[in-house]
């Protein structure tokens, strides 16, 4: 029989906290957003459902039990005329992806030494600390989870399913070009691929990556929105155009993972938007940088990275009733002539700032460089964000000019007379 | 009429100003009335335990009731106006020689089917005695077709029910009788 080694078992512990502690985030995510979506539109939002068969209400937190009973018991229905494959494998394959981009995604620092042989001190709370490439492996597996949605929107034999695999293979191609290259300038300046590391550069500076990158936040942010296919840029599963888009024709279990991976994408962006941008555990006067703790250190620096990505996540939301969804080709232009040269921009001054830093450092004094290396993102962060506007159409109609077909003729003439 | 008739104005929306074009002041803005709408009264009420107050229940068009006349008796005369001015056709009534000599007729039965009717009060408009009446209840519910038809005794027992909280239109709306 094979004996697991006792590293092998710290992993696997960790990775039960991890999917067990998701799946039941999902969850109650769900319910937060009904809450948040019911507040924002000065309604009450679930507040019945609590322990069963009493009545106890406990503000509704029994609805997450209820609505996943629902759905699970629903009956699980495949049409005849769908690739079975393919259309099995989809939600399974989406699942599997957006959980296993967490192998690489620390979720709080360390923990302190517990002394058990064969174990290496301190335990880093993340499945695997030993991965370099933590953010390619981020990365990848996020496109891998594009499949699923490809996979479901085209196995299912529908054309609006198929509507939906295509706006969003588009939208997710587009914008991972700039998520990237809001991504490449904060790995430049902490020098590393590993997500703990780029957490303790941030600590150990105190300045986090907001401060120092601007532009690259912003241009991060709105990708991740994007990338999560959260409003206003939820257009692969618009339901006022495309029913349900890529999972119209899923109903019961299929359904539940589809919904639950698509929740993981959000909460995958919060954690990199935190891990990234706002230092993950770090507070400052609070945490402390170095990595000898205590128990309690280590309690609240998880208490305050959980925190962070709980905010983040409440943010998406209330953007969710803030904004109307983009029309595609308002979309595209984003990605393309707004996001792409911003994401450029900043990554060219992130890097000819590192270039320098050295020499910086060398020949002027310390404060100096720290008012070049904050002041120079900055003023590009205000320059790019003034000269993208200015460049922008003054006219609220911007719909594309048609050209075929004989009332599109017709339009044309009109808009010639304006 | 077509796009291209002379006869239409073409008005154009204004040209963006420069907040608008730079995008995140109006973001911030529209957030900010998204958080203040989250923490703001709420419009909504916990219905079965909480009820909603109806803003005037003299004019609200809930259940019908058959009013009674000082003696008791009810108003109706059986003149089947609103049976005809009904456009869901959910009154029915039949008419009788009435016992008492200040009238001719008045209904041996008078039944509305609740789940026909579509509360838009014409009934009552038509009525020229102020029999028929529209209440402020608004939680009809029943558990069977046949439950949901209201004869003459049970809209007069809605009479008996809501006569105190709300009294008989005519007097206070210049009724007729």
């Amino acid at each position: 029989m094979l004996i697991p080694s006792i590293t092998t078992l710290a992993a696997l512990i960790k990775i039960g906290l991890l999917v067990g502690g998701l799946m039941t985030a999902a969850a109650y995510f769900v319910l937060l957003e009904r809450w948040i979506a019911a507040w924002v539109q000065d309604r009450r939002g679930p507040n019945r459902v609590g322990i069963p068969l009493t009545n106890i209400r406990l503000f509704g937190l029994g609805q997450p039990f209820a609505d996943g009973l629902k759905i699970i018991l629903k009956e699980d229905f495949t049409p005849r005329h769908v690739d079975r494959v393919l259309y099995t494998a989809a939600p399974l394959l989406i699942l599997a992806a957006s959980l296993a981009i967490f192998a690489a995604i620390p979720f709080g620092s360390v923990l302190p030494p517990l002394g058990i042989p064969g174990l290496p001190d301190p335990i880093s709370l993340l499945v695997a600390p030993s991965l370099d490439v933590g953010v390619l492996w981020v990365f990848a597996l996020s496109s891998i989870a594009v499949y699923g949605v490809l996979l479901g929107g085209w196995a299912s034999n529908n054309k609006y399913g198929f509507l939906g695999g295509l706006r969003s293979s588009a939208q997710l191609v587009a914008y991972e070009i700039p998520l990237g290259l809001g991504l490449l300038g904060v790995v430049l300046s902490s020098g590393s691929l590993k997500l703990d590391v780029i957490i303790h550069a941030q600590a150990t500076t105190g300045i986090w990556n907001v401060v120092a990158q601007p532009l690259g936040f912003l241009v991060f942010v709105i990708a991740s929105f994007a990338e999560a296919a959260r409003l206003p840029f939820d257009l692969p599963e618009a339901e006022q155009e495309l029913v349900g888009g890529y999972h119209t024709e899923y109903s019961g279990i299929r359904l539940l993972l589809f919904l639950v991976a698509e929740f993981l994408h959000m909460i995958t962006a919060s954690f990199l938007i935190v891990i990234l941008f706002f230092g993950g555990w770090h507070l400052w006067g609070v945490t402390g940088a170095g990595s000898e703790i205590t128990w309690i250190g280590a309690i609240v620096r998880f208490g305050i990275f959980s925190l962070k990505v709980f905010s983040v996540i409440v943010f998406f939301m209330l953007v969710r009733w803030s904004w109307p969804r983009f029309r595609f080709d308002q979309l595209m232009n984003l990605a393309w002539k707004v996001m792409l040269p911003l994401g450029l921009a900043n990554l060219v001054v992130i890097a000819t700032i590192e270039e320098f830093r050295p020499q910086l450092t060398g020949s002027l004094g310390e404060p100096f460089v720290s008012l070049v290396t904050l002041g120079a993102p900055w003023a590009t962060f205000f320059l790019c964000w003034i000269t993208a506007g200015l460049l922008s159409s003054s006219k609220p109609d911007n719909r594309p000019i048609l050209t075929a077909g004989p009332l599109d003729i017709e339009q044309e003439l009109v808009r010639g007379r304006r | 009429m077509k796009p291209t008739d002379p006869h239409v104005t073409w008005i154009d929306d204004k040209p963006l100003g420069l907040m608008e074009k730079l995008y995140l002041p109006l973001f911030m803005q529209g957030l900010s009335t998204t958080a203040r709408h989250m923490i703001s009264p709420k419009v909504t009420v916990h219905f079965p335990e909480e009820r909603p107050t109806v803003g005037n229940p003299l004019i609200y068009r809930g259940v019908h009731r058959l009013n009674r006349d000082d003696d008791g008796r009810v108003k109706c005369v059986a003149c089947f106006l609103c049976a005809t001015a009904c456009p869901a056709h959910c009154i029915d009534i039949v008419a009788a020689e009435s016992p008492w000599s200040d009238r001719e007729k008045y209904p041996e039965s008078f039944s509305i089917d609740e789940l026909r009717c579509i509360f838009c009060g014409m009934c009552e408009e038509a009525c020229p005695v102020d029999a028929i009446e529209l209440t402020s209840l608004l939680d009809l519910t029943g558990k069977s077709r046949e439950e949901m038809i209201f004869d003459k005794e049970k809209l007069l027992s809605v009479y008996d029910m809501t006569k105190d909280s709300e009294p008989m239109k005519s007097a206070s709306l210049g009724g007729t009788l």
